[in-house]
């Protein structure tokens, strides 16, 4: 049930995101079909620096129909993608790249998630160790005590 | 396990929240719109093209050198830049310094038409109706303006309306860079 409604869900965001994406591509032409496809790789990557939300690819802003027009430009041109993505940092910074490097102004970034995970392994730890002190906090004498107890009120069997 | 190693154990998982929430607090209320250009510090980029007082005549980053200026991207379709305008023309009159223009993704004659009627403040505009030289300036969106120093190196970058608020600090470091020239 779960996973059909998900599944539905998925369907419905894909049909509507796929349809517009690809009528844009369309219009931009490129000497072998397999460059279409980095083309749009790389605008799904390359972040626009205006509508800060959103991919080249799906930006409406002059920005990013320039910068589409110049990844177009030098694709065609026979530049790889990295250098490509060179260009496009040289003049916009790191920022407009959606998969950062690791480096000193991502390192909060990247190192997040585990500090994340290390609290969490910390709270269980915290949090669980009271229980485990009871236990241990019988005197050999006592848990003699204890153990008399449970076999005397042992419940009677039934046969 | 020993004392300070269990001290620290239960410390740090919380010292590290704490850092992380200070982290978190100062991003609050910083401009998103303002990145670092990673122009600053670099020369002006290489361009040739046609000034948009007379589009016969081309001009290169060389016209720009030999003293501090500014760089101003505008257009006529932008707001903002209408807003600034009337300061432009009173640092350029007033304090005579030297704005160069790069008129982005607008049409000549209107560009002209905007010149006449609010007066120019620009030394000369550069006429840029494809963002070409936008690209190369890491242009986001008019208007910005770029300080400049005498070899054409790109010392800051001010995205947005350039008015009595935004123009000390960058005047400060623009007297200090004609000071050195001078």
């Amino acid at each position: 049930m779960f996973k059909a409604a998900l599944a539905s869900m998925l369907f419905c965001l894909a049909s509507a995101v796929l349809p517009l994406a690809q009528a844009d591509i369309k219009s931009y032409e490129f000497a072998e079909p397999e460059m279409a496809q980095r083309f749009v790789d790389l605008t799904t990557v390359l972040r626009c620096p205006k509508c800060q939300n959103q991919n080249l690819a799906d930006s409406d802003s002059i920005i990013a129909k320039d910068l589409r027009a110049q990844v177009q430009k030098l694709i065609n041109t026979g530049q790889t993608d990295r250098q490509i993505t060179e260009f496009m940092v040289q003049r916009y910074g790191e920022f407009i790249l959606y998969d950062p490097p690791f480096n000193k102004a991502t390192m909060v970034l990247w190192l997040m998630p585990f500090g994340m995970v290390l609290i969490g392994l910390w709270a269980l730890w915290f949090f669980g160790r009271k229980t485990h002190n009871q236990g241990a906090m019988l005197t050999p004498s006592e848990q003699q005590q204890l153990d008399q107890l449970l076999a005397d009120n042992q419940p009677p069997s039934r046969d | 396990m020993t004392t300070t190693i269990k001290r620290l154990l239960i410390v740090s998982p919380m010292l590290m929240a704490f850092a992380l929430g200070l982290f978190l607090y100062q991003g609050i209320g910083k401009d998103p719109n303002n990145i670092e250009s990673s122009l600053i510090g670099q020369s002006l980029p290489a361009f040739n093209a046609p000034t948009l007082m007379s589009p016969n005549k081309n001009v290169t980053q060389v016209d720009m050198l030999g003293q501090p200026a500014l760089i101003n991207v505008w257009a006529t379709w932008c707001p903002t830049c209408r807003a600034e305008h009337e300061f432009l023309v009173g640092i350029a009159k007033q304090e005579k310094v030297r704005i160069f223009g790069v008129n982005y993704h607008d049409q000549l004659t209107a560009a002209q038409q905007w010149l006449k009627e609010l007066g120019n403040p620009y030394v000369f505009s550069v006429s840029d109706p494809k963002g070409v030289l936008g690209i190369d300036l890491g242009v986001v969106g008019a208007p910005e303006t770029y300080l400049i120093d005498a070899q054409g190196v790109v010392i800051d970058k001010l995205t947005g309306e350039l008015n009595e608020r935004t123009w000390p600090p960058l005047r400060s470091k623009y007297l200090k860079l004609l000071e050195a020239t001078n």
